[in-house]
């Protein structure tokens, strides 16, 4: 079986919790092999991070430059096609800097490729046995690769468990003179940060939440009277967002804000993994859908199948009575 | 500018619950309603609004069967100029790199400034725009959530964590993938469509294009799927059942317990 090379995403010398949900994916394609990792960037922090994923990754392949400070996936996936071995295996995470880098390096490396993993069953010869989702997470499906000439991957973050064991003892080789030039073929500006909502979601304890499912921005009433009577906050799903219902302040998910309430009420909401992701703290997740296979319910604590545009204005009734 | 957008004909899950067919190994395909992909609507919109702006054209293309005419004709009832559509037996069950060197074909007979597909269609994949820029060797970015457009150069925002956007100077040609939100797609009335019903949209198949059919086929894939399945999902959530009022007595006491009521 190939090498397996993982692409470690880290910030400011902190490195990302997928880095050690890709040295356990890497596993799962050949439990024998230690996979090995990539880190890129500029400045100081950079070796503390590689000392770091040497715990956990047999070799630590680091390419140092300032024009990496900033992880332009224009220039990575150049010095990636310089560096990898050929037929090698090479994850990502399946969040936005993978999306922009890795498609584009398959093409580069004539290697497989395949979105968005979220399981591995394990190698048969150089074919790859890979589990995906579809249709926002309605149905799974199984997926073969050939990976003899090679495969990138990018794998949903959160599906597999961090590989905690440290054990790998592996030692940092540094590629930067073999990643050829750091040219841009975009230039980086800068980030424009989200702006603030009138309430921040991040810190509320409970949270009426709407989807697609609320159909119409007049019905939106019903969500606000239901949380008026519960004192929580309203926030949503990013469909309401795109259709400028709500501000972007209160979309949660992994392109929104992060929220960590006690109680997360999920009404008309599919449950795709980039809404889920935005919800920490295993808070008591209440889900209102009208179809009794929504995703949504495998991962709710409870559930309730029906038509929320009927159901909230009568709890909400009921709740102002107590 | 000449722009080309990528569009795809999806099952409209809006519309339809997708659910397994009785054998379970692929999706009830019966009485699928079918539409353009949400993406490639923004993606679309946003072609039409750069164009009002400063000149060109708009034209829409996809890898589909007969059908797929349908969608061309939608977004060209939303104002593209032009539909192209790439047939062919051979073109059955590709893989997301058999799509891109389909389209990167086509690309390569016109002659565009600016390539836009959705950031993503139904499978979730998001592949086949950073493909299409790879194998074209043009720049490309992913989730463009703004473009301003300065001479033959682009301003774009792409949308990172958080609701943070990165910002980019890119330069022409290039691919973007664009992302929902971006604009506010026009509605398109059943006037719109019958205005492009008889407007010819031409079919280019393997050998127009100058592919050979078992390089980019079905037998080419390196990524196949072999079956549809309900995965076992852990516990579940616990259906309240009963009538409206019991379900809502159930939950108001749950709610209380976890601290959901103040
Ligand atoms: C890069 C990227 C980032 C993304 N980031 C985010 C993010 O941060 N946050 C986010 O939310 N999404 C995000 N998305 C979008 C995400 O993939 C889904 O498209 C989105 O979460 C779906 O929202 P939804 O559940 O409201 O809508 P849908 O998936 O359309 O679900 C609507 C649900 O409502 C139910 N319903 C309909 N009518 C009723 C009714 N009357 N009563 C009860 N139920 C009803 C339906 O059964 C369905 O389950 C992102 C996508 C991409 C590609
Ligand atoms: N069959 C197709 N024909 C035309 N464009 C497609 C096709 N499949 C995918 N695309 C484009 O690629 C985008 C992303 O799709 P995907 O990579 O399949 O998730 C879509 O939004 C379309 O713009």
């Amino acid at each position: 079986m190939a090498q397996v090379f993982a692409y470690i995403l880290h910030k400011d010398g902190v490195v990302d919790d997928t880095a050690l949900e890709l040295a356990a994916a890497a596993k799962k394609i050949d439990a024998g092999a230690t996979p090995n990792a990539i880190v890129v960037g500029a400045g100081d922090a950079l070796d503390g991070v590689c000392n770091d994923m040497a715990a956990s990754y047999g070799e630590v392949w680091k390419v140092a430059n300032d024009a990496l400070t900033y992880p332009d996936a224009e220039i990575v996936r150049k010095l990636l096609a310089n560096i990898l071995p050929a037929d090698s295996i090479v994850l990502f995470a399946h969040e936005h800097l993978g999306m922009d880098l890795a498609p584009g390096l398959s093409v580069k490396l004539d290697a497989a490729f395949v979105p968005d993993v979220v399981d591995i069953e394990g190698a048969d010869g150089s074919t790859l046995k890979l589990v995906r989702q579809e249709f926002g997470g309605a149905v799974s499906a199984h997926v073969t690769c050939d990976a003899s000439q090679g495969a990138v991957m990018t794998i949903r973050p959160g599906v597999f468990a961090a590989d905690e064991s440290k054990s790998a003892g592996g030692q940092v080789v540094d590629k930067s003179a073999d990643a050829g030039d750091f040219a841009a073929t975009r230039k980086f500006l800068e980030i424009v940060e989200a702006e603030a909502g009138d309430v921040d979601i991040t810190k509320s304890e409970v949270l009426v939440s709407c989807g697609r499912g609320i159909e119409d921005e007049e019905n939106l009433e019903i969500a606000f009277d239901l949380a008026k009577a519960m004192g929580a906050d309203v926030s949503c799903s990013r469909p309401i967002v795109d259709a400028k219902w709500l501000p972007k302040a209160r979309q949660v998910g992994t392109s929104g804000q992060t929220v960590k309430p006690k109680v997360y009420l999920a009404c008309g909401i599919s449950g795709s993994f980039q809404h889920m992701g935005g919800i920490k703290g295993n808070p008591f997740i209440v889900a209102i859908n009208k179809n009794a296979k929504a995703p949504i319910f495998q991962v709710a604590d409870v559930g309730i199948v029906t038509d929320m545009l009927d159901f909230l204005p009568e709890l909400t009734e009921k709740i102002e009575e107590l | 500018m000449e722009i080309l957008v990528c569009v795809k004909r999806v099952p409209d899950t809006s519309e339809n619950e997708i659910e397994l067919n009785g054998a379970g190994n692929d999706i009830d395909r019966d009485d699928l309603v079918y539409s353009v992909n949400e993406w490639d609507n923004y993606a679309v919109e946003e072609a039409l609004q750069i164009v009002d702006k400063v000149g060109g054209s708009v034209t829409v293309i996809s890898v589909g069967d007969d059908e797929s005419e349908e969608v061309l004709r939608r977004e060209m009832a939303m104002g593209a100029d032009k539909g192209i559509l790439l047939s062919d037996d051979a073109f059955e069950n590709v893989d997301g790199r058999g799509i891109a060197t389909i389209l990167k074909a086509a690309v390569e007979k016109g002659n565009y400034d600016l390539i836009f597909t959705g950031a993503q269609a139904d499978d979730g994949a998001a592949q086949v725009g950073g493909m299409l820029a790879a194998m074209l060797d043009v720049p490309f970015a992913s989730l463009v959530n703004t473009i301003e457009v300065n001479g033959d150069k682009l301003k774009i925002g792409r949308e990172i964590e958080g609701g943070n956007q990165e910002m980019y100077e890119i330069s022409l040609p290039c691919v973007l993938s664009i992302q929902t939100g971006i604009n506010e797609p026009r509605y398109v009335g059943i006037r719109g469509i019958r205005k492009v019903a008889s407007v010819e949209i031409p079919t280019l198949g393997a050998a127009d294009l100058g592919l050979d059919a078992a390089a980019v086929g079905a037998s080419a894939a390196r990524v196949q799927r072999t079956d549809y399945f309900l995965p076992e999902m852990g516990d579940g959530a616990e259906i309240l059942e009963g009538s409206t009022e019991e379900i809502i007595d159930k939950l108001v006491e749950l709610l209380k317990a976890k601290g959901g009521l103040k």
